[in-house]
């Protein structure tokens, strides 16, 4: 993957597939460490202990039409390149916490690319998924749910495609605020 | 600067458009959002094809996701549904292309053979 955001991506994809309705994205840009934290916690059937130890082999997964996982096996690759980690927390029917850390300052850290389009693809794609998400940046905070989103939507869906928009812009002007006007 | 206001402002516009909805069915287009397909570009195309859908102002358009089928080759797919036809599978779609499949399939009818992998 190209950037940090398509992991975020990946990550909530992994926890609709574990059948989660509920969803929280931390991202925490730190900026005295230079490190960047991606935190996905679901509310999804969760993994015993035999899925949670092959979780990171790129040969493991519960799909039946592709025979290699991939995904969790990319985000550990790419975290430890740049002297990050990954940690997974996992109970059957209590839903899944996975954290990457990365370290900003590496020269192999991908950049954090499209954040903003990632939150919008996310909603459209999932629009009755309850989606939580905090941004830190430093000792600023970006926040939203989809539970505000949709109550200001009423009976508009937030897989719309003018609502789209228009949360794509609104991320985006929100996270430049949060960046003090600088794309870092 | 764009606020939470908006929505609301988008709230009634889309409302009216809902109205104004003919009994044809809608069209359904579906990109393949798996590891694969989000690797090879899955959410600029899903991103261009919701902003294409919302630019020409087509109502009765549903976009969704589907996760991965098996061809991760030719990922990014899309899969476009036309009322009481058949569904119609694009291979290695990119924000371009699926800005063309929403103007010339979609609005205009014309499946572009050259870049269809299936139908079904």
């Amino acid at each position: 993957m190209e950037e940090l955001a398509l992991y975020i991506l990946d990550l909530v994809q992994n926890s609709i597939e574990a059948g989660a309705d509920r969803v929280c994205v931390f991202l925490d840009q730190c900026a005295a460490d230079g490190k960047i934290v991606i935190e996905v916690r679901d509310n999804g059937r969760g993994m015993d202990e035999a899925a949670r130890a092959a979780a990171f082999d790129p040969f493991y997964t519960t799909r039946t039409t592709r025979r290699l996982g991939l995904g969790l096996a990319l985000l550990r690759a790419a975290a430890e390149a740049t002297r990050g980690w990954v940690e997974l927390e996992s109970q059957v029917g209590a839903g899944t916490r996975v954290k990457a850390v990365f370290d900003a300052s590496h020269i192999d850290c991908p950049p954090l690319g499209d954040v903003p389009t990632t939150l919008a693809v996310i909603l459209a794609a999932n629009p009755d998924l309850e989606l939580c998400y905090r941004h830190r940046f430093g000792d600023r905070e970006f926040s939203f749910t989809s539970s505000e989103l949709r109550a200001r939507l009423g009976e508009v869906a937030l897989n719309d495609p003018t609502v789209f928009q228009c949360l794509r812009e609104l991320f985006a002007e929100s996270l430049d605020n949060l960046h003090g006007g600088v794309n870092p | 600067m764009k606020s939470l206001q908006d929505l609301e402002r988008i709230r009634l516009k889309a409302q009216e458009r809902m109205r104004v909805r003919e009994g044809e069915g809608a069209t359904k287009i579906a990109v393949g959002m798996g590891t694969c397909g989000i690797a090879a570009g899955a959410r600029d195309v899903m991103a261009a094809i919701l902003d294409e859908v919302a630019k020409r102002k087509l109502a009765d358009v549903t976009v969704t996701q589907t996760g991965c089928v098996g061809l991760c080759e030719y990922e990014p797919l899309v899969d476009v549904i036309l009322p009481g036809q058949q569904k119609v599978t694009y291979a290695r779609v990119d924000a371009d292309k699926a800005r063309q499949i929403v103007a010339r399939h979609v609005v205009n009818r014309q499946i572009i053979g050259d870049w269809v992998l299936a139908r079904s």
